[in-house]
């Protein structure tokens, strides 16, 4: 028990969750409508759960070292299509309608992951690649138009702002409800399944992967579909939240994700994380957005203060790295 | 007779350095830049003009003056993603203090040792701490534009002296050629001779080719990368400067994403990301090449999205050819030291034979 205690204590995801919970404190000690106001409290639990379920993708990827920027334009792209369905299908089914964004972003991360995985290149010469073509898709695509609320059925949109219960405290949005269930399927897979171990290990060392017998080729493949799926879905949801889809939906979303990861302790030289971490650093990155103008901060510092963030969190990783590493050596020293 | 069963390998340099050269990713990528720019000017009306040529390349400077660091930074294996947000820096540095009452040359000089200092924070978490370039300029990459937005929030400042935004709008008298190409051309040309004809030059394809063996060669490995992250941040700051007087503009959000198109073309230009391999011209050639393009499609009345999804997919074929081609050469080697050995081993056999059949 003290011992589950004490791991629980000394895991680099405690580290990010007190930091969160001590902003939404200083936050709330300020104003506290910032978690006692209904839609306060719905804005707490519900913002971060979108790019959530991205950055969970980009963990599964950065796990196994790679990188995926292509994230941000799926999203749009899978937004876009999901507002298409309902004006040209009217009386779509919306359960489709996930299972086409699902699918398409699914397609868009398998094509980024057969790139990688069999022409052997850096994933993110790849996905900056595929960024472009996404991207440049959907402008073509939408062009200057664009989706309105009054384009979806009101069913749909209640999905992305309503929540079961009401009120501050009491009531938790669908989003988020979704957003938990993801994380903690991928969780699940990442910490007990064969497949999930295996990713840890390629990220680890890729060559030593291969020459054990892992089905490395098969394994990236399936980072990158698992990415995509989860833009995919989140670019649906992001239709229901927001009502409105412009051509540039998602555009900057993968570095918040990838940011979102690093500063969970998913480390980018692969091997190294939990999508819980990633899951929380999606959480403090977008609780401190909103909570900045609070603290008296003009919010135009927003992205510096994501930048110092991100560059403290891998400092340090660095630095509990080599204190671990310093640990062994004198306990082998000592067993000598 | 072992000899010839042993070599099976083709012999590279048996060709002359002409016809190596020829075979070269540079030379594919200047000459696919130089049938684009004929088929251009022959069948896109107003390609041909001067004018197009001149807001050609003064749009492509900052990217090619960017380009050129960034260079050598992929070469040892590195990356920099911060360089746009430095340029954004830069410029709202050089509006911020120009507005305060700075003289122009006083803010611009400030602008680029801050572009400098953006490099050095860079260079000392790659290479003090020893943290990976792309996790740690993904996090510059937000605090320096966070902090150019921060400075400046919304607001623009337009105001610069005219002297200066003629200069930097101006020809080459007598040329279609934008000014900016002669800082550009002596910059070019001094990256080239440090990378191709000096040790240093050399000792950054050793770092990028294996770095533990650089270092017992007796190279300084963080030295070196250091000084890269450094010379970036300070060309960065220039092209923030010139970015700033070519659209009488400082903002926070200039250049955003610029960074991409930079590196997109740098890697076009047949520089190897996996470090280790690369050359100025080609890269040169890269820049060109994308930017005549977009150029190209635009005057075709194209839009920016196609030319987005072009610029994509000519990344990835640019790589994704790189290792078709290495795998397509070790085929042909492979079935070539076969057939020789076969053939060496025909050969054996009836001397052998022969020998046998004496006594």
């Amino acid at each position: 028990m003290t011992r589950g205690l004490g791991r629980i204590l000394a895991a680099r995801e405690t580290g990010i969750l007190i930091a969160l919970i001590a902003i939404v404190i200083v936050a709330a000690t300020i104003n506290p409508r910032f978690v006692t106001s209904a839609d306060g409290w719905r804005d707490l639990l519900l913002t971060p759960s979108l790019v959530l379920l991205v950055a969970v993708g980009s963990a599964i990827v950065i796990i196994t070292r790679s990188v995926d920027l292509s994230v941000g334009s799926v999203v749009g792209l899978t937004a876009y299509l999901t507002g298409r369905l309902f004006i040209d299908i009217p009386g779509i089914h919306p359960v489709l309608v996930f299972v086409a964004g699902v699918l398409l972003g699914a397609v868009l991360g398998l094509i980024n992951g057969a790139l990688v995985a069999f022409a052997r290149v850096p994933a993110l010469v790849i996905t900056l690649g595929t960024m472009y073509i996404y991207r440049g898709i959907n402008v073509s695509w939408a062009g200057s138009d664009r989706i309105n609320a009054s384009d979806l059925p009101s069913g749909f949109r209640a999905l992305g702002t309503g929540s079961i219960g009401s009120g501050p405290f009491a009531s938790i949005p669908y989003l988020t409800i979704i957003a938990l269930i993801v994380l903690a399927a991928a969780a699940w897979y990442l910490r007990n399944l064969r497949g999930g171990r295996e990713l840890y290990a390629i990220g680890s060392d890729p060559a030593a992967a291969e020459l054990y017998g892992l089905p490395v080729t098969r394994r990236i493949i399936i980072a990158f579909v698992a990415s995509g799926a989860l833009s995919g879905f989140a670019g649906v949801l992001y239709a229901a939240r927001y009502g409105t889809v412009a051509s540039n939906a998602g555009s900057g979303w993968e570095l918040e994700a990838i940011g979102a990861a690093v500063i969970g302790g998913v480390a980018i030289a692969g091997g190294v994380g939990t999508v819980w971490g990633a899951a929380i650093g999606a959480f403090l990155l977008l609780t401190i957005n909103r909570a900045l103008p609070i603290i008296g901060i003009d919010d135009f510092w927003q992205q510096a203060v994501v930048g110092a963030l991100i560059l403290g969190a891998i400092v340090l990783d660095r630095v509990l790295a080599v204190r671990r590493h310093r640990q062994r050596i004198a306990q082998r020293e000592e067993t000598r | 007779m072992t000899t010839t069963l042993v070599s099976t390998a083709t012999p590279t340099h048996a060709q002359p350095a002409w016809r190596r050269w020829l075979l070269s990713r540079e030379a594919a990528i200047i000459g696919l830049l130089a049938l684009l720019v004929i088929f251009a000017f022959t069948s896109i009306p107003n390609f041909g003009s001067p004018l197009t040529l001149t807001y050609l390349l003064r749009d492509t400077a900052p990217i090619l003056l960017i380009a050129l660091p960034m260079t050598l930074i992929i070469i040892t294996e590195e990356i920099d993603l911060s360089v746009a947000s430095i340029l954004g820096l830069s410029s709202v540095l050089t509006g911020v203090l120009t507005a305060g009452g700075f003289p122009f040359v006083l803010a611009a000089l400030i602008a680029i040792l801050a572009g400098a200092l953006a490099g050095a924070i860079n260079g000392f978490f790659v290479t003090v701490v020893g943290l990976p370039s792309l996790a740690v300029t993904i996090g510059t990459l937000a605090l320096f534009r966070g902090i150019a937005v921060g400075l400046l929030g919304t607001t623009a400042i337009t105001d610069f002296p005219e002297f200066w935004t003629d200069l930097a709008r101006s020809t080459i008298p007598g040329t279609p050629i934008p000014s900016i190409m002669i800082p550009f051309a002596l910059l070019a040309i001094a990256f080239a001779v440090l990378l191709h004809a000096t040790p240093f030059g050399r000792s950054l394809y050793a770092i990028g080719l294996n770095k533990e063996t650089a270092h017992f060669s007796g190279i300084d490995v963080a030295r070196s990368k250091f000084l890269l992250f450094v010379l970036s941040g300070t060309v960065s700051g220039f092209a923030g400067v010139y970015f700033t007087l070519l659209y009488s503009n400082a903002r926070g959000d200039n250049a955003m994403g610029m960074e991409l198109q930079v590196i997109a073309a740098v890697l076009l230009g047949g520089v190897s990301i996996f470090g280790g391999r690369g050359a100025i011209h080609g890269v040169i050639g890269g820049v060109l090449l994308i930017g005549a393009l977009g150029s190209a499609l635009r005057l075709a009345n194209v839009g920016s999205d196609t030319i987005q999804v072009i610029t994509g997919v000519l990344l990835i074929l640019s790589v994704v050819s790189a290792s078709v081609l290495r795998w397509a050469r070790s085929r042909r080697d492979a079935a070539l030291g076969r057939r020789r050995q076969a053939a060496a081993r025909a050969t054996l056999d009836t001397t052998s034979t022969g020998t046998t059949h004496v006594p």
